[in-house]
């Protein structure tokens, strides 16, 4: 790999070859995924490497990676609270630990830990219980003491001072950041070598069901006829499920981040305060990657706010009053499909051949490659795998929801 | 920003509010099992509208009074605002 780099250097890039090709849209496909991010281009590529099946295309409005997937703060984690939670997430996670061979690409996958900070005996309460599940689990997942949080962040104000001083966390060894863009392409490029068509600038406009079945897909370069329709577009999954006549529980907000001017290297771990509602890590490049909670409101704009930027620095200067002379230097805002209990959409709904894989809110990148796992054995095998049965649609009828507030509401 | 119109206090910054979800009115008639659906429908599905969504405010920084809203979600312009009681 890094021969060739060298030879791409000095020959000016010539023999670089694309990462996926445009292919001629085609009038009919046995799949047809509905948004290009990490959910839609995983769930092809495993469909076309675990299961075979090639006549695939993704249908994109935009660009690959214009949503979520290309917006993340990239945080990977599995020390979810409940256990179906946390099996499904630590497949995700092993899945990311193999990624870059899978490609041969590199996603740098960093697993530098993530501290999730106590600052009330409350929230220690609840971290000493997801320890203990987490463990059950096999997950290496611990609450420590400030004296060794500040081995691990010795800039962080660890004293009295805060308003709300720190007074443990709950450490995840395994847990880390990625480069999301890297995925994005590394599953793009997989699932072109394929087979898998990519149609980019391709928006969908309208489903056909007829007699309660998925017929086909209208879209802006014409009408497109399939048995199969994963709908994968995230923040604006409910337009897409009102055009096959299914009503999700899912609500539409903006969820911001920002990032700061670059530093010297100073932080090799995650931070997360429930409490101070932010979360922070420092990228390859120094930049501090910042985000907090999602919008107080509904909202399908992805423009960013002052008051986000107000609060999210007023809270971080509580715990590194060093970084008050920082500058902020980007801020952006991306779509997240908020469902009421933070867990996921997955599998078949009422309308046949019209599937989900939808409400993963502001936890969905670190999921991209056990959902498109799942959801491509779920098509090939036409029957919903145990893992993901938990979240199927059908539990806000029966009553069966799966409570991941507690692990999953700030931490991303 | 988004400014909103409190039916009682007047213009103010929506950080004065909290926001109380689409409106989304009770079913009818609690008891008849015939509504199970209904209820699902109540408690978790929801319209999720890209456009103007009638809604709930509450004045917490202010009069304390909730209120509806009609509100564009894309461009947060408020078309309207007014009290329950105005909307039946
Ligand atoms: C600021 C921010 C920080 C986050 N941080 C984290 C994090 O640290 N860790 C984590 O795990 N998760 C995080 N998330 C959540 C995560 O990014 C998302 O859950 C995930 O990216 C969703 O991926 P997706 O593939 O389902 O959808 P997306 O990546 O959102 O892709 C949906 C695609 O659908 C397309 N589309 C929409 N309508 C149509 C149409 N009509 N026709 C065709 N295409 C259409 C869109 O253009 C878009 O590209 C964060 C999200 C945001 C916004
Ligand atoms: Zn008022």
């Amino acid at each position: 790999m890094s021969l060739k780099l060298l030879k791409q250097g000095l020959n000016g890039s010539k023999s670089l070859t694309p990462m996926w090709r445009e292919q001629p849209i085609k009038d009919r496909y046995d799949v047809v995924i509905i948004g290009g991010g990490v959910h839609g281009l995983a769930t092809a590529y495993y469909l076309a490497k675990n299961h075979g099946i090639t006549d695939v295309a993704i249908l994109e409005k935009r660009y690959i990676g214009r949503g979520g997937s290309g917006r993340n703060t990239t945080i990977v984690r599995s020390n979810y609270l409940t256990p179906e939670g946390i099996l499904f997430y630590d497949e995700s996670l092993k899945l990311y630990e193999d990624l870059s061979q899978d490609f041969d690409f590199n996603i740098m996958f960093s697993q530098r830990g993530h501290l999730t900070l106590a600052h009330t005996d409350a929230s220690l309460r609840t971290m000493r219980w997801r320890a203990e599940v987490n463990q059950l689990q096999g997950v290496d997942s611990r609450v420590i003491s400030p004296d060794e949080i500040k081995e691990l962040v010795p800039f962080m104000d660890l004293s009295d001072h805060p308003r709300f001083p720190v007074m443990g966390a709950l450490y995840h060894p395994p847990g880390g950041v990625v480069r999301h863009d890297a995925v994005v392409w590394g599953y793009a490029h997989g699932a072109d070598k394929r087979g898998v068509h990519i149609h980019q600038l391709t928006e969908v406009t309208g489903i056909d069901v007829e007699q309660n079945k998925v017929v086909a897909v209208q879209t802006n370069r014409g009408r497109i006829k399939t048995g199969t329709v994963v709908n994968a577009t995230a923040g604006w999954c409910t337009l897409i499920a009102d055009m096959a006549g299914v009503k999700l529980p899912v609500e539409t907000r903006p969820l911001q981040a920002a990032v700061s001017e670059p530093l010297k290297p100073f932080l090799d771990t995650v931070i997360v305060s429930g409490t101070l509602h932010f979360y922070l890590s420092q990228s390859d490049r120094g930049e501090i990657v910042t985000g907090a909670s999602v919008d107080p409101y509904t909202s399908y704009s992805m423009d960013a706010t002052l008051g986000f930027a107000e609060g999210l620095a007023g809270h971080i200067l509580e715990l590194f009053p060093s970084l008050g002379k920082v500058r902020l230097m980007r801020q952006w805002a991306g779509l997240c499909d908020m469902t009421p209990d933070y867990s996921p959409i997955m599998g078949f709904t009422p309308v046949e051949g019209f599937l989900v894989d939808v409400g993963w809110g502001t936890y969905g990148f670190k999921t991209g490659p056990v959902s498109g796992k799942r959801m491509a054995e779920l098509i090939a095998t036409n029957r919903t795998p145990d893992l993901i049965a938990p979240f199927k649609y059908d539990r806000f009828f029966e009553g069966r929801l799966v409570g991941e507030k507690g692990a999953a509401s700030v931490g991303r | 920003m988004i400014l909103i119109d409190c039916p009682n206090c007047g213009e103010r910054n929506v950080a004065e509010f909290r926001f109380g979800g689409e409106y989304n009115p009770r079913p009818q008639n609690p008891d008849d099992p015939a509504s199970d659906a209904a209820w699902v429908d109540y408690l978790y599905l929801k319209e999720n509208k890209l456009g103007v969504q009638k809604e709930w405010w509450y004045h917490r920084a202010g009069c304390g009074l909730w209120f509806l809203a009609e509100r564009h979600t894309k461009s947060h312009a408020v078309e309207k605002t007014y009290f329950w009681e105005a909307a039946k």
